[in-house]
């Protein structure tokens, strides 16, 4: 069972990749990886008074989401989302753990309320003001690939463009050595039911059991072997590179997503 | 959507262990909050709806990288009403790879890392080395858990999105079967207690000091609760018993307006509960009974009541079963389908407990008594923080 989808706007952000019009040189060999530090940009899009309350995930996925959607010219309000993270805030969960540890338990709300998985979800719905379904999911180190598959099925079956926002941000210590994500990504795709004039490829993706691909590039992959929402990286080359293509993710064992790549201009 | 099957359920809250304690819990129109007495939980005034005996519940060894109270609780709930060798059945029908694992929770294990935060080594502030994180605090702890406990190989994820995340995964199941991705799911939620959301909640100031009063004039906040509730959904046999129960539809919305607080006339409310409708093809008339999200907080109860009024007026009973289960969190959409699957099965509408007096200034038919009259088809309300939505409709099969 194949499902597909048309892509209509890719969104961006790790360490070296700015947005993906820079990236796609980098990802298709033509210019060299070279990994910094992540410039993450402010949330522009919200309110000021939401702007200062949001930890980093929200800033990701944010940017990514807003990237995408205006690449693809589409508009937010009728888009369904699916938020996919292997993990939330990650500093704001380590704030709340040290409180609740302490002798003043006193929690501040918005660190409550930021807390939730869902809270990048919420806050692209008061940026974007789309009412539309948001689903936010996790499966660990398959949590891309759980995304893009929860994506595709609303797209195939509930013939709704679908934004779909994958990322991640590092936990500080101590919970850093328990879980050691080396880098902050995100990435969004606008995926869409039917072809239209910004459609950049039209996707197919099915369950397979094969074997997942590597990059080549060494510091790519490791990217890509650390960082849940890097495992799509194999399915961002193949864009990058614009050629028809099969690639295979990560997703959970033994499970894995074969993904057709057929590209649109 | 083309109707599922709920081919088995099974559910466990402060109401006890499993579907006959439930529903003679709900047939006696009695509820399970009790005052927090929590873990280290001694200085908040409020109640809460714990699980009896999870504490009691090892895991088995082959899974002891799981432990956790979240993970116990799922386990004890699969443990019930043959939940497990149903399962079991459904893998025999369809094999490995075709049954999925959609599970929601909002905390999953955090009160493990909660707890590791207070043996973390004083010289260096390291979390000690019996914390495991990925199978404990996790947000995909549960759905991993329960994935591996029956040697599942197919789709699988927890949703989070906070108090929607186990009525949302009965929409993403339904879809995954029509994609034909799967023969069956197992879906279902699992939220236990910890300190994040029992002090997190009080930070907001929505903790009632007394057992929670859904839709009271006086209602003043939530009460916590845990459960776990687990619904084998596959596509429906040729024939089936006129008991059985289906799911019928699922709406899913947004509110676009605040982390926290739902919009104030419900508008996002309404959208889903429309949605789960016209998925449903039915009209609101159709609908015999609403289970409500009623947490009881002033804004959302009110918020809730506009949107139900709006869309149905007066005619349709409604009541909130968390008075009697307290806001079992990323658990409550799982648990109140399974209420709602009960009320079709048995035959009666649930009323709301703890209600002493009926907000006058919400205009919906709110039940503060157990009726007995048997729905066709009910529809089960679950809303969350981040401004999320999720209506489902359930009816029986005859």
């Amino acid at each position: 069972m194949k499902l597909t989808a048309y892509l209509d706007g890719i969104g961006l952000l790790g360490p070296d990749l700015d947005n993906w019009d820079t990236a796609q040189p980098i990802l298709a060999g033509a210019v060299d990886y070279a990994p910094r530090a992540v410039v993450v940009p402010p949330p522009l899009t919200l309110p000021p008074a939401e702007r200062r309350r949001v930890g980093l995930p929200v800033k990701i996925s944010l940017a990514v989401a807003q990237e995408a959607i205006t690449a693809a010219q589409a508009n937010a309000g009728q888009l369904a989302s699916v938020f996919a993270s292997s993990g939330a805030d990650g500093d704001n969960c380590d704030v709340i753990c040290r409180t609740l540890a302490s002798e003043d338990r006193q929690l501040s709300p918005t660190r409550f309320h930021n807390s939730v998985h869902n809270a990048p979800a919420g806050y692209w719905g008061i940026a974007s003001g789309a009412m539309t379904p948001a689903t936010v999911l996790c499966a660990y180190d398959g949590s891309f690939g759980a995304g893009l598959l929860e994506a595709m099925t609303q797209v195939s079956v509930d013939a709704t463009g679908t934004l779909l926002v994958a990322y991640e941000a590092p936990y500080p210590e101590p919970l850093h050595a328990k879980r050691p994500l080396p880098a902050a990504f995100g990435l969004a795709l606008v995926l869409m039911p039917h072809q239209g004039p910004h459609t950049l490829a039209c996707l197919q993706v099915e369950l397979s059991a094969g074997p997942v691909d590597q990059l080549a590039n060494p510091d790519l992959e490791a990217l890509r072997r650390q960082v849940p929402s890097a495992r799509s990286l194999p399915l961002l080359q193949a864009l990058a590179r614009g050629h028809a293509e099969r690639v295979v993710l990560e997703y959970l064992e033994p499970l894995s997503l074969a993904v057709e790549v057929q590209p649109c201009r | 959507m083309t109707p599922l099957h709920l081919s088995h359920y099974t559910a466990s809250s402060c109401l006890g262990h499993g579907l006959d304690a439930t529903l003679a819990a709900l047939r006696q129109h009695r509820g399970g909050l009790t005052p927090c007495r929590f873990e280290t939980v001694h200085d908040l005034d409020t109640c809460i709806g714990e699980v009896a005996q999870v504490d009691d519940c090892p895991l088995p060894a082959p899974l002891a990288e799981y432990e956790c109270r979240n993970n116990r609780l799922a386990w004890l709930g699969l443990q019930q009403d043959g939940f497990d060798a149903a399962v079991e059945a459904a893998i025999a029908r369809h094999g490995r790879r075709r049954v999925g694992v959609f599970l929601g929770t909002s905390t999953a294990g955090i009160l493990q890392a909660e707890q590791a935060y207070r043996r973390r080594d004083p010289a260096t502030g390291a979390l000690p080395d019996d914390f495991i994180y990925r199978t404990t605090h996790n947000t995909y702890s549960v759905a991993d858990f329960v994935r591996h406990a029956f040697h599942l190989e197919g789709p699988a994820m927890v949703i989070s999105t906070a108090c929607s995340s186990s009525a949302k995964v009965f929409a993403s199941a339904a879809r995954m079967l029509a994609a034909g991705l799967i023969d069956a799911a197992l879906v279902g939620g699992v939220d236990s207690l910890c300190l994040t959301t029992l002090y997190g909640f009080n930070s907001l100031e929505l903790l009632a000091p007394e057992p929670c009063r859904p839709f009271d004039t006086e209602r003043n906040g939530i009460s916590i609760g845990e459960a776990a509730a687990f619904i084998l959904l596959e596509r429906p046999p040729d024939s089936l018993d006129a008991r059985a129960v289906l799911l019928l539809g699922a709406g899913e919305s947004s509110d676009a307006h605040h982390m926290s607080s739902p919009h104030p006339d419900g508008l996002g409310a309404r959208m889903a509960m429309s949605a789960a409708l016209q998925s449903a093809d039915l009209q609101a008339t159709e609908i015999d009974y609403i289970n409500l999200h009623g947490t009881a907080t002033p804004s959302n109860d009110a918020a809730e009541g506009k949107a139900v009024a709006a869309l149905f007026g007066d005619r349709v009973p409604c009541s909130s079963t968390k008075g009697a289960t307290g806001h079992t969190l990323g658990a409550a959409g799982g648990l109140e389908a399974v209420i709602s699957a009960l009320a079709l099965r048995h035959g009666f509408l649930p009323g709301g407990v703890n209600t002493r007096q009926v907000d006058p200034g919400i205009a919906i038919q709110y039940l503060t008594d157990n009726r007995a009259v048997a729905p066709a088809r009910v529809l089960s309300n679950s809303f969350g923080f981040g401004g999320t939505n999720c209506s489902l409709v359930l009816g029986r099969a005859g």
